[in-house]
């Protein structure tokens, strides 16, 4: 038995790297314009709400072999580490310190806590939206 | 005189949403209120672009491309809600 949308599985191929390219932007240039973590990981949800339009629960299960809500775990963990962190250098909590670096290829970069931070709210996202859709798309 | 143009096609383009309104209360079928919220998407696109411009910003050239992809997303899953009656099968081959 084949399904017959195979215009939106192909297109879906391409579209879904395109999404991601996009989130990760948002994300990245969340500390200088519009964008962030929550956006970001809005648009993850939507490029996997994607496939799961093209394909199936269970192929999607096939691609992504682990449970959403151990991301949310894992964001909560970074988030929450990332602002007690702070308390074992003697400051208060949720404090965060930036620096500037020169890194390889991208040359004099500034690396902030503020977007291991933001790390974890866009795991939190992608997973909360994700396990959302998959709970009521399995129940009959 | 730009400014001019400018406001005269966002006036074109409002009006042209009026339309596919009319269309999306008034279509006798589900399809054409699908299509109508497509075009409206696609000309809230358009709109966004043009205000970007009279508000002399940049920061609004994300929405534009959320606007999109948000739209497309829509109007697939609308898509295959009508065509198979499920928005996501839980196995396609069985």
């Amino acid at each position: 038995m084949r399904s017959g949308d195979l215009i939106l599985q192909t297109m879906s191929k391409v579209v879904f790297f395109i999404i991601i390219l996009f989130s990760i932007h948002l994300f990245f240039e969340g500390h200088y314009r519009p964008g962030g973590g929550f956006v970001g990981g809005l648009m993850t949800s939507g490029a996997i709400i994607l496939l799961l339009l093209a394909y199936d629960i269970k192929t999607v299960k096939k691609i992504i072999p682990f449970d959403f809500k151990w991301l949310i775990a894992v964001g909560l963990f970074i988030s929450v580490v990332t602002a007690g962190g702070s308390l074992l250098f003697n400051v208060p909590f949720f404090t965060h310190v930036h620096d500037y670096f020169n890194i390889p290829l991208l040359g004099k970069t500034s690396l902030h806590t503020a977007a291991l931070f933001d790390l974890g709210v866009f795991f939190v996202v992608v997973g909360v939206t994700l396990t959302i859709i998959q709970t009521i798309g399995e129940s009959e | 005189m730009f400014n001019i143009l400018l406001y005269a096609v966002l006036v074109m383009l409002s009006l042209s949403i009026l339309g596919y309104v009319y269309r999306l209360i008034k279509g006798p079928t589900i399809p054409d209120r699908v299509v109508a919220l497509d075009a409206i998407g696609i000309t809230l696109v358009s709109i966004t672009a043009l205000v970007s411009i009279v508000m002399e910003t940049n920061a609004f050239l994300d929405v534009i491309l959320l606007i999109g992809i948000l739209s497309f997303i829509g109007t697939a899953a609308f898509s295959k809600f009508l065509a198979k009656g499920v928005i996501f099968d839980r196995d396609r081959n069985s």
